[in-house]
């Protein structure tokens, strides 16, 4: 009984959106954002960059509302976008926990007729997304092998993997593509979970097992720092350089003073989510066509760029 | 199980319960054996102090689990409450601004005084509201993991103060007569729980309660009173572990002390301790720990598992150097 006044209540709410939809052109619009809720580094960074965004679009285009809501997992996602359905947005950016599980539910958002954009993991059915903002796992894999073909030349490098998925699957084997050809050779790969204290352990077993390693590919800024306090420890001279991955703020501040063991970061931007939320809404003000797909590029962060990256006040 | 024992003569008993307290240390002899073999970096003293060195954590956590699984219950909360002591022992030192050792000393007051609180809540929980403690410290597991994440604001909570965080990080990683400070203190700590568990009244207390609590009660335990002590002891364990947590990196994530817990039990089992309570075995606990340890560092050592297997074969070596320690006591 309670359901079925639940469904009603939730049904009303999505003809309601479809009303406004066909308003939009009057420039009162709506953008609901759905994001991952801020349970690890990366995440506490988007959830940051979607709200610092949200502030800004809304006082840029007068008329724009936008809703930021996080969920802590896949089902609870799930959730919110009806909940943003229900509130009657025009659009809806959403960066998915799993893409499989919520390309179900998106498709009943488009079939409303919502403007959909999708952000990092891309939908079963691209069919769905009106616009595809990517982050470039491979390119980010690629990116560090290029650094150490170029900077290193020759010599063993140790790996540290994340958790065991597709993206740190694509990453991994494009940076060893990028090797290939070059003195550079990797020596070791384990799964350090994109933890600190597993990649402190981790590298302490590496140092004891090789007694020369020339430089370590971290792959993660959480994990180079777990690395740098093993080395410390070990008070060993053969390593040259750690490079992370990510982008967060100390590092980025490290690679900014001249940090010798830091000497360079591969970004992976939490601030996608403001890319995507600046092009919606520009679909929404502009004449400009916005559809398509954006690939951000995995950018290399060294010292003299690195303050295009450093944001202090961001949690990541 | 205990009714065996109590009725078998006391010269067998001592007999029987020293093969039984051993079984863990056998299968650590040949843990250490297996690893040798597999590479001969692995018997160097850095590599073998940095292995119980960092199981340090789990061994000072697990000699609190000791006492609570004994008495018969249960705690999943201990990684969660382990990550928000070591977050808000942080910030207090971050607030408190100084660089000296009286606001380390203070910081430390904190950490130890909210790990005491948690434990004391999960055991006031668990007696008063005479809920499972499954549920209860799943709860609260859930309560103390989400309000590290808070504080945090999903990043990183980081000592700023330099100078503390240098007068601080000897206490991970300096050694004093050659063995390094945490090792140390995971023998103090195992040595007084040692001392409460088998010399005093409390840690009969807790063995009887564990093993029959009707029986227990009906002889006069003060059953709540002794319940809820194990959780306190418990968490002010956490909280020990965390004063050696922190100097390592200095940091506190949302994914700090992550799956503790699960490891914390496991140590507590392969010591000796039965799961359903009745019975403690504080130094077995503590080669629990140290075995759980070696068998990750062993892995990384090798060189013919796959880093896709390591999981896989981790989880075999458990199964069976529990299955050793069995007929290891049965053999008997």
């Amino acid at each position: 009984m309670k359901a079925t006044v639940l469904k009603i209540a939730l049904a009303t709410g999505l003809m309601a959106g479809v009303a406004t939809g066909a308003v939009a052109q009057k420039k009162d619009v709506t953008i609901g954002v759905s994001i991952p809720a801020a349970t690890h580094g990366w995440t506490g960074g988007v959830v940051y960059h979607a709200q610092e965004t949200a502030k800004q679009l809304e006082k840029g285009y007068p008329g724009l509302k936008v809703i930021v809501k996080t969920s802590p997992d896949g089902a609870a996602q799930a959730n919110a976008i009806d909940d943003l359905m229900s509130q009657k947005v025009d659009a809806l950016v959403v960066l998915p926990f799993n893409s499989d599980e919520l390309t179900n539910p998106m498709r009943e958002v488009k079939k409303s007729g919502t403007f959909v954009t999708i952000v990092d993991r891309g939908l079963k059915d691209p069919s769905i997304q009106d616009i595809y903002v990517a982050g470039n796992n491979p390119e980010f894999g690629r990116v560090a092998g290029k650094y150490f073909v170029d900077n290193l030349k020759q010599g063993n490098v140790v790996v540290f993997r994340g958790i065991p998925t597709v993206i740190d699957e694509e990453r991994v084997t494009n940076f060893e593509k990028a090797l290939e050809g070059s003195g550079v050779k990797v020596i070791d790969k384990q799964y350090a979970n994109w933890n600190r204290d597993d990649a402190f352990k981790v590298m302490q077993d590496y140092l004891a097992k090789h007694p020369k390693i020339d430089a370590v590919w971290a792959s993660d800024d959480d994990m180079a720092l777990g690395v740098l306090e093993a080395i410390r420890q070990a008070k060993r001279e053969d390593i040259k350089f750690v490079l992370g991955g990510a982008g967060m703020k100390d590092m980025v501040k490290r690679v900014m003073d001249g940090d010798k063991m830091i000497p360079a970061d591969v970004s992976y931007p939490p601030s996608m989510i403001s890319t995507a939320m600046g092009v919606t809404a520009a679909h929404f003000y502009t004449n400009a066509p916005m559809r398509g797909t954006y690939v951000l590029d995995a950018q290399l962060i060294t010292k003299d760029n690195a303050k295009e990256h450093y944001f202090p006040n961001s949690p990541f | 199980m205990t009714e065996t024992v109590l009725r078998t003569s006391p010269e067998k008993r001592r007999f029987s319960v020293d093969m039984r307290a051993l079984s863990p240390f056998i299968a650590l002899i040949v843990l250490i054996i297996a690893g040798a073999l597999i590479n001969p970096d692995f018997l160097t003293a850095s590599n073998l102090l940095n292995v119980v060195t960092r199981s340090a954590f789990i061994a000072i956590i697990a000699v609190g689990a000791t006492f609570v699984i004994a008495g018969g219950g249960l705690d999943l909360s201990v990684g969660s409450m382990a990550a928000l002591t070591a977050g808000v022992m942080i910030l207090t030192l971050n607030n408190l601004g100084g660089g000296d050792l009286g606001t380390l000393a203070l910081g430390m007051l904190a950490a130890i005084a909210l790990s005491a609180a948690c434990g004391m809540a999960n055991g006031l929980i668990v007696t008063f509201g005479r809920i499972e403690p499954f549920i209860v410290t799943l709860g609260t597991m859930g309560i103390f993991r989400s309000l590290v994440i808070w504080l945090a604001a999903g990043g990183t909570i980081t000592m700023r103060n330099f100078e503390l965080r240098e007068l601080y990080r000897p206490v991970y990683f300096d050694s004093i007569f050659g063995i390094p400070i945490p090792i140390i203190a995971f023998m103090v700590v195992a040595a007084i729980g040692a001392l409460i568990l088998y010399r005093t009244s409390f840690g009969r207390h807790v063995v009887a309660l564990g093993s029959n609590e009707d029986v227990a009660r009906y002889s006069g335990v003060p059953i709540w009173r002794v319940r809820t002590l194990t959780y306190v002891i418990q968490g002010i364990c956490v909280g020990i572990a965390v004063l050696v947590y922190v100097p390592r990196l200095g940091s506190a994530t949302p994914t700090t002390g992550l799956l503790w817990e699960l490891q914390a039990i496991t140590a507590v089992v392969i010591g000796g301790t039965a799961l359903k309570g009745g019975i403690g075995r504080v130094w077995g606990t503590v080669v629990g720990a140290v075995i759980l340890e070696l068998v990750a560092n062993i892995m990384v050592l090798s060189n013919f598992v796959s880093e896709f297997l390591v999981g896989a074969v981790q989880g075999a070596i458990i199964i069976i150097a529990m299955l050793v320690q069995r007929s290891v006591h049965r053999g008997r």
